[in-house]
């Protein structure tokens, strides 16, 4: 009798770790998706002062700062119940665009993009950006490299730092913008379009021209029928810095739509003993363990997920590519876990139409930027859509606006369910009488990488991307094979 | 045979780089130094570097002691397993940098310093406003849990976040939350070059951020402290005489004054200037004296006012690293604020 497990290659690595058990008959018995660390944010801001939050809880993700920065930013318009001008609200906008798109650009074609670029089953060596770049040419190279620069320097320009911007205030910016930083935005931004439109002309040549790669995507191994969450606009379209959070079925039917400030109604939190990160999942439809369906609290907040929540896009070239991703994959919702790298690139073509829009809009240039807040503060709720999901800040304070509680729901944190099951139902599907192979292995992994899973963010501690290890080990320990994620 | 005539040309040396507590910005801010980074992939052989390439710690475990000729080390030591990596590349690497504000000094997660294992525990997974009603049992994650098919494990989460120079010595320091990228780039040109300083120095300028500062600046006679949120600073005076804590004062020069032009004060991420020991107690003393008051009871009320969380302003980012260290663990299960 044979007994399989596989571990991982060594607790050492650290920034994630799953463990598949296989049974007697080599058939995988269960898979444990595990977080080996926690910094404790929720606890050590306490005391602190609230406007030190876009700050202190940046350092939470050197990845996506910007998104945190934006969550505490927009909790302590709460707190302090002070409205931030229209001009104020349009910069923020316009700079939490200029993120996603320099953010969804690094998804796709560093993390998620190599298993379709250069293929699941090309050799792990290949299987990173630089095999895209071999694969697709240095121009395209050249393209991308520009996009995050350009991405990053804008950021720099109007938040004060490319990593840790220092700008967001209860209220308001610390500061606007002029003409010629304007007319510089708004000519990245057009270019931004078009690399958004080459992006996703890329997807269809490689990905879906490839009947495999097709069937992958549309294949069972990497379907989860769970509820989504997203934010959306008045009109239910998809919105990554303001709106309301939607909750839909498996089915597509709404289960419910909230203001942030209520989100303890609609979301719980389960601990296990066995990861540092919690579980986050839908209180009224409860805690069923790690399984799908309409009975199971379990949700996914993803680009994919704000896709289904949303009836479509707020921008025309978008809602274009909204409406043909649908009808090539059968209508709504989507549970197919691959789709999750489309709707991204939908999203990379929104965030840069918006960016544009914005840009030109005049009030971009207004001098009024900043409300200054006159209620004491007592207790505040701030939400964005990072890329990874749906951001939650909550904060309370005494008279003076010291800290007195703090809770944070991060992107990913949200994912933590679904990502385990995902990897688990690959690992069922694709390991059988303890037969793997490097290939199965990979897609294993693709069910991971989907979520762009940052658990830095997630426990509030760990970096963005993350390097996943796993060995195979026979009955005496012996490493049989390896399974590493290259980015 | 000799050695010039198997090694005709200068062989590559081998670089490290790793994170362990830390947000993944001083990986993004390395990436930022740009088409340079082919440079660096020029001159070294990279043979750790789990963000970016396939992570081999093992084969980091084989190499003979000091065979790594550059290590950047990113991040805290918070848990056994980032303890062991960074005594593992002490033992490999022949020159250990201390990357970014985490390693150097604490940053942000050093504040937690101020509470332990078990308030931290009880935050996060007993009292956190979602998580309350639905953990009864108060489960916690656990080192070890056995699970149906087997045993998990997890690495101990310590009372205590160090530095990386209060676990391993330390050869160098690059300042920065993160560092930006025209000052890695001027430390990998001087490593490169051989030009290091003496062993245990700073990489980085020696003079202040407001040596970098474009804002005019007159005598400072400070009656109030203002946080943030209270006044619009006009955008062409030193802002510290408007009466916002700018720690530009205490900190080192590199960024450029970054945050001041976005008429935001600096936060301080670039650590104590060159001959500070205590980055928290020379900022403190620079604020101290720009009060405009010889009367304690004016002084005091002043401070209270203006400046509601000394430690958490002027230990942002240096508490772990500092001469205060941590709060007691005494003092911490009674759950005091500040």
């Amino acid at each position: 009798m044979k007994r399989i497990s596989i571990d991982p290659i060594t607790r050492l690595e650290g920034h994630g770790k799953i463990d598949i058990f296989l049974d007697e008959a080599g058939e995988v018995a269960n898979a444990y998706l595990q977080i080996p660390e926690l910094r404790g944010f929720e606890k050590f801001c306490v005391g602190r002062p609230a406007e030190e939050m876009p700050n202190l809880t940046a350092r939470i993700c050197g990845v996506c700062p910007e998104a945190h920065h934006m969550a505490a930013t927009k909790a302590l318009d709460a707190l302090f119940g002070v409205e931030p001008p229209t001009t104020a609200k349009k910069l923020r906008e316009l700079f939490y665009s200029i993120f996603y798109a320099t953010d969804h650009t690094t998804h796709f074609y560093a993390l998620g993009g190599p298993d379709f670029v250069v293929g699941p089953d090309a050799p792990p060596a290949e299987r990173n950006i630089l095999g895209v770049i071999k694969k697709v040419g240095m121009d395209v190279a050249g393209k991308v490299l520009k996009m995050r620069r350009d991405g990053h320097a804008l950021i720099k320009m109007i938040g004060g730092r490319a990593v840790h911007p220092n700008w967001g205030l209860p209220g308001g910016v610390s500061k606007g913008i002029d003409e010629t930083q304007r007319l510089e935005i708004e000519a990245r931004g057009r270019e931004a379009v078009e690399f958004a439109q080459f992006s996703l002309k890329v997807f269809d040549s490689l990905v879906l021209a490839n009947t495999g790669y097709v069937e992958l995507i549309t294949g069972d191994v990497f379907v989860h029928r769970t509820y989504n969450m997203g934010m959306v606009d008045a009109q239910n379209r998809t919105n990554f810095y303001d709106g309301k959070i939607r909750v839909t079925g498996p089915t597509g039917k709404e289960h419910a739509k909230y203001d942030c400030a209520q989100y303890r109604e609609f979301v719980a939190e389960r601990v296990e003993p066995w990861t540092y990160l919690k579980f986050p999942y839908l209180r009224k439809i409860g805690w069923k363990g790690l399984v799908d369906g309409e009975d199971s609290g379990v949700y996914k907040a993803t680009p994919l997920s704000r896709c289904n929540v949303a009836d479509g896009m707020a921008t025309p070239l978008a809602q274009a590519e909204y409406q043909r991703m649908y009808a090539t994959l059968g209508g709504k919702p989507i549970h197919h876990t691959l789709a999750t790298h489309w709707a991204r690139l939908v999203e990379l073509l929104y965030a840069a139409e918006r960016w544009v829009e914005l840009a030109a809009d005049p009030a971009i240039t207004g001098k009024e930027y900043r409300t200054l807040p006159s209620r004491t503060p007592t207790e505040g709720v701030g939400c964005v859509e990072a890329p990874r999901g749906t951001l939650t800040h909550h904060y309370a304070t005494d008279e003076r606006g010291i800290l007195t509680r703090v809770n944070l729901i991060v992107g990913t944190t949200n994912n933590n369910a679904p990502i385990s099951m995902s990897v688990k139902k690959a690992a069922q599907a694709l390991i059988h009488k303890g037969q793997v192979r490097e290939g199965l292995l990979n897609r294993v992994e693709m069910a991971f990488r989907a979520y762009d899973p940052c658990f830095g963010c997630a426990t509030h501690s760990l970096p963005g991307q993350t390097p996943l290890e796993v060995t195979l080990r026979g009955p005496d320990g012996t490493p049989i094979a390896r399974l590493s994620q290259n980015v | 045979m000799s050695q010039a005539a198997t090694q005709p040309a200068k062989t590559k040396g081998t670089l490290a780089i790793y994170w362990a507590a830390s947000c993944g910005g001083c990986e993004i801010a390395l990436l930022q130094i740009d088409a340079k980074i082919l440079d660096v992939a020029g001159a070294f052989d990279i043979v750790l570097w789990p963000c970016a390439t396939d992570g081999k710690v093992r084969d980091v475990e084989k190499m003979a002691d000091g065979s790594i000729d550059l290590c950047f080390f990113n991040g805290g030591v918070r848990t056994s397993e980032q303890e062991y990596m960074a005594q593992l590349l002490r033992r490999k690497a022949k020159v250990l940098v201390a990357f970014g504000s985490c390693a150097c000094e604490g940053c942000i997660p050093g504040l937690a310093n101020l509470n332990d294992r078990r308030s931290i525990f009880d935050t996060v997974y007993k009292e956190g406003s979602a998580t309350a009603p639905e953990n009864p049992k108060d489960v916690r994650p656990q080192p070890e849990t056995q699970m149906p098919e087997g045993t998990l494990h997890l690495p101990v989460f310590y009372d205590t976040l160090k530095t990386l120079d209060q676990t391993v010595a330390v050869d160098y320091y690059l300042p920065g939350c993160p560092p930006e990228a025209e000052r890695i780039w001027a430390a990998i040109e001087a490593i490169l070059a051989g030009k290091l300083p003496p062993r245990g120095s700073t990489l980085g300028l020696a003079t202040t951020v407001c040596d970098e500062c474009k804002r005019k600046r007159n005598e400072k006679k400070i009656k109030k402290f203002y946080r943030t949120w209270q006044i619009i600073p006009d955008e062409e005076t030193c802002l510290l005489e408007q009466g916002l804590i700018c720690c530009g004062i205490a900190t080192r020069a590199g960024c450029g004054a970054l945050c001041p032009q976005v008429n935001s004060p600096c936060i301080g991420c670039h650590g104590p200037n060159e001959g500070v020991e205590d980055y928290g107690a020379r900022l403190a003393s620079a604020v101290a004296s720009v009060i405009d008051s010889s009367d304690p009871d004016e002084i005091e009320r002043i401070i209270d006012e203006g400046i509601p969380d000394p430690v958490g302003t002027f230990y942002r980012f240096s508490l772990a690293g500092s001469l205060l260290r941590r709060k007691s663990k005494k003092a911490v299960g009674n759950g005091v604020g500040k």
